[in-house]
């Protein structure tokens, strides 16, 4: 299956510390690829890589086919028109209501009047359940409405590419429940290639097509969940057993 | 005895790549003020921020320093019997010096410390790489409102600290004092020449640059300050360290530009 990003042996330091060491991955188009990996192994330099956010040692990044670090500004702001992104504390503009949030890529990237700009940022919003909070800002609205608020502006240009950083990180059960009710619903409709990168394991297995663990400074694999939790590599094998914990024999016991 | 030249050689390429740093954001700055599309919205916001909003200062301070002027003038000149050019006195100290200097430091003060903060907490909250991801140059839709308002307002407050001025120095040296009314803005007329208007918008334009270069350039690049930029403790330290460099680098270009403009 054709890649819409593919890392080749990246490497990233900073100071006397290695995070990445030779990182290879491929991310299928059109599909959802969950990268996991325990607290600090560097899976959101995975998304700031991708983005062109930060530049590898060495190594290449290509999206699209296109290696961004070989690229000029102009282009790589080009290849940015085919991202949407979701942090991981939504980084939604403070001084700006939820309304010009979302509306805000529409007015700086097209020439659309602000009629048709008012009828796709509420269209995004109803998608994501964000109804009358318009006028509100960020600070007064939940973490919950706020990662939906953030998921909105990242779909508001229909993008091939969807970043999302830690998406339930500090919600409660219900409120992740609604951030992938807002990811299903939005990726059976707009079709885009999303990249997760999530603590939030077993559950995010189900989102996903693949599932890759970012392990001392190692992609382990690009593999389905259901080989992920069987696999015999032994560093997926140790995070399935540490993060699935008491499920994970009764999940193996269902698979075979 | 090599771990003292490690430390000194790290500080000095530290510096090196910071002064690098600064200079390729005023160039992407300038560079994106020229670039299409123009919006004027952005700007006319800026200038109520940089501008409206320091209005009161420059009105009260440029008011004190003109009454501080003509107090100490009057004293002085009446000492030689020259009290008759206290107008041209109290004029040409604040049209060529201290009008553009009190203004940018007040300037400093109000706007640059709050652009400074403004744009390191956009920064470590993820706001700037955000508008990156989305394809938005941050230079252009944060920064360059920021510098056209600064080069426009800054002359603008700058004249009326000097009106101001005049005005506080009328009212010490011939109001309270007794200084005669017709000899002040005689002195004023004949001795305040084109030079000197030229020379008090010129400073104050170059002071505009360098207050929005540093204020803006130290909150970008809040995340790359030596010894851990993140988080609140970050953004004070880079907004203290803007608000000094700013001020320090104001009285330094002050002699630089007064020595080519004089």
């Amino acid at each position: 299956m054709k890649p819409a990003i593919e890392l080749k042996d990246v490497h990233k330091s900073y100071g006397t510390q290695h995070v990445l060491r030779g990182v290879n991955l491929s991310i299928p188009e059109g599909k959802t690829t969950i990268i996991v990996g325990g607290s600090g192994q560097g899976k959101s330099q995975i998304i700031k890589h991708s983005l062109g956010l930060i530049r590898p040692d060495s190594g290449t990044v290509k999206v699209f086919d296109k290696d961004i670090n070989a690229i000029n500004k102009k282009q790589l702001k080009e290849v940015r028109t085919h991202f949407g992104v979701l942090f991981q504390n939504s980084a939604l503009f403070d001084s700006m209501t939820v309304y010009d949030n979302v509306a805000l890529p529409l007015r700086e990237r097209t020439k659309f009047a602000e009629e048709k700009i008012s009828d796709i940022v509420h269209e995004k919003l109803e998608m994501m359940d964000v109804v009358g909070s318009d006028d509100k800002y960020p600070a007064q609205i939940s973490g919950g409405m706020k990662k939906r608020v953030g998921l909105a502006r990242a779909i508001v240009l229909d993008p091939k590419i969807i970043f999302f950083d830690e998406p339930t990180t500090g919600l409660d059960v219900e409120k992740s429940n609604e951030i992938y009710r807002a990811f299903f619903r939005t990726q059976a409709q707009l079709q885009y290639t999303a990249v997760i990168v999530s603590h939030d394991v077993p559950k995010i297995f189900k989102l996903a097509d693949y599932v890759s663990l970012l392990f001392d400074g190692v992609m382990q694999g690009c593999i389905t969940p259901e080989e992920f939790q069987l696999s015999e590599n032994p560093a997926i094998k140790s995070f399935v057993r540490e993060t699935m914990g008491e499920l994970y024999s009764s999940e193996v016991e269902g698979l075979l | 005895m090599m771990k003292v030249f490690e430390r000194l050689g790290s500080s000095a390429l530290l510096q090196f790549n910071e002064i690098g740093r600064m200079g390729i954001f005023l160039f992407y700055s300038f560079l994106s003020i020229v670039r299409p599309p123009y919006k004027p919205g952005p700007v006319i916001k800026q200038m109520y921020v940089i501008g409206s909003k320091s209005v009161f200062v420059i009105l009260f301070t440029g008011v004190f320093t003109g009454m501080v002027l003509g107090l100490q003038g009057y004293h002085t000149l009446s000492k030689v019997g020259a009290e008759g050019v206290l107008g041209s006195f109290v004029s040409l100290g604040l049209i060529r010096e201290l009008g553009p200097v009190l203004s940018a430091l007040m300037v400093t003060g109000r706007a640059g410390s709050a652009m400074c903060a403004e744009i390191g907490i956009m920064r470590i909250s993820e706001q700037i790489d955000a508008l990156d991801c989305m394809a938005i140059d941050p230079h252009k839709y944060v920064i360059a409102p920021k510098f056209i308002a600064g080069i426009i307002s800054m002359p603008l407050l700058t004249a009326i600290f000097d009106v101001m001025g005049i005005f506080g120095g009328y009212l010490v040296g011939v109001k309270l004092l007794g200084g005669n009314e017709g000899s002040f803005f005689t002195s004023m007329y004949n001795n305040v020449g084109a030079e000197d208007i030229y020379m008090g918008l010129m400073k104050p334009l170059c002071f505009g640059v360098l207050i929005i270069w540093i204020s803006s350039a130290k909150g970008f690049y809040v995340h790359m300050t030596k010894g851990g930029g993140f988080g609140a403790e970050g953004v004070s330290g880079v907004t203290t360290s803007a608000v000094v460099l700013s001020s320090v680098a104001i009285l330094l270009f002050d002699f630089f530009l007064t020595s080519i403009l004089i």
